[in-house]
């Protein structure tokens, strides 16, 4: 894939959502259930991207603790519910996988 | 004594905006450099890597990108999920534009082009502030857009640093899981009540079930999913 073109079609796209309502200011109202719906957004969209990642190896299903990803994705959570601090889970994420990747030989 | 507001001139504004915008930066900053590591090991050359700081300018957006850059996905797929995780800045217009009302169509470009979350927050704090006073200073954008700059200066260099240090590390640091850790990171502590935790979990589970559909279209399934399912029990409680 022609990787430019996408990032330029991306970049308008972002500047005209933050441009919209700035120039249509006073002429049209923002719905409520749109404004409801964007709170849930981040989770559903970054929840989506997560779990394969976690738990597909190879194409296949692996939701077992031979998988060091799901195990190093379950700690950071745990991390990240604790701390809030984006640095502090992935330092533990990325310890973890190592130690599993010496651990499991994968 | 507190000089009156509408004394201020234009590079008093700017300034002190710059200076508002300071104590997010430590925030920014590592995330920049996280972005610059994780684009590279996604495989974006550092060219791209650091023309989509300047181009989408929008972080988790473009951690998104390299993600499903990374994984093969079409360019429309990558276009649509833009769309979708950027929708929350169209609330950010909505709420500065009765402020932006008088500026000039130029003056509107620039500062919608800096409307990221942080520059915002910064900005409608000063604009609400504003909000009880009498008189007020008629420079108050050169605040925003000294917020705003401040912190795209500081996109651009963390992003430029974090693509020097990708270069230098080995493959087998497997840097390719900083891109779901960072979501996680993200993601955690937004599930504050059971409406946004059925979101995530319906969400996920539906990218899972749609892996064998074509063009990660799976992906739009699961958001759209997930939106509908926190809507709904948000709705019943």
């Amino acid at each position: 894939m022609n990787l430019l073109p996408v990032l330029l079609v991306a970049g308008l796209l972002t500047f005209a959502t933050r441009l919209s309502f700035i120039v249509l200011i006073g002429r049209v109202e923002t719905p409520p259930l749109f404004v409801r719906a964007l709170r849930f957004v981040p989770a559903a969209v970054l929840s989506a991207l997560i779990l394969p990642e976690l738990i597909v190896r190879g194409g296949e299903l692996r939701p077992d603790f031979h998988n060091p990803r799901l195990i190093a994705g379950v700690l950071a959570a745990v991390v990240a519910y604790f701390t809030r601090n984006v640095l502090a889970t992935i330092a533990a994420g990325m310890a973890a996988l190592w130690i599993l990747q010496l651990l499991l030989r994968v | 004594m507190t000089p009156s507001p509408s004394s201020f001139t234009r590079r008093q504004e700017f300034w002190s905006g710059c200076r508002d915008e300071l104590p997010i930066l430590v925030g920014v900053a590592p995330f920049g450099m996280i972005y610059g590591l994780l684009a590279l090991g996604a495989g974006l050359s550092p060219t791209l890597a650091q023309a989509m700081s300047a181009v989408v300018f929008a972080g988790s957006a473009q951690v998104v990108i390299a993600q499903l850059v990374h994984q093969g996905s079409p360019g429309l797929v990558v276009v649509v999920t833009v769309l979708v995780v950027n929708l929350r800045h169209a609330l950010y217009s909505a709420s500065v534009a009765p402020f932006l009302r008088r500026l000039s169509a130029p003056a509107k470009g620039v500062l919608a082009y800096l409307l990221t979350d942080e520059a915002y927050a910064v900005a409608i704090t000063r604009y609400l502030r504003d909000g009880e006073r009498v008189e007020v200073s008629p420079y108050r954008h050169f605040y925003f857009f000294g917020a705003g700059i401040t912190l795209w200066a500081c996109w651009q260099v963390t992003t430029a640093i974090g693509i020097y240090l990708g270069g230098r590390l080995p493959e087998s640091w497997s840097l390719d899981f900083t891109l779901p850790l960072t979501f996680i990171a993200l993601v955690v502590p937004a599930l504050k009540d059971r409406a946004s935790g059925a979101a995530a979990l319906s969400a996920g589970l539906v990218a899972l079930a749609a892996l064998g559909l074509p063009y990660r279209l799976g992906l739009i399934a699961a958001a759209l999913t997930g939106v509908a399912v926190g809507l709904g029990v948000e709705g019943r409680s």
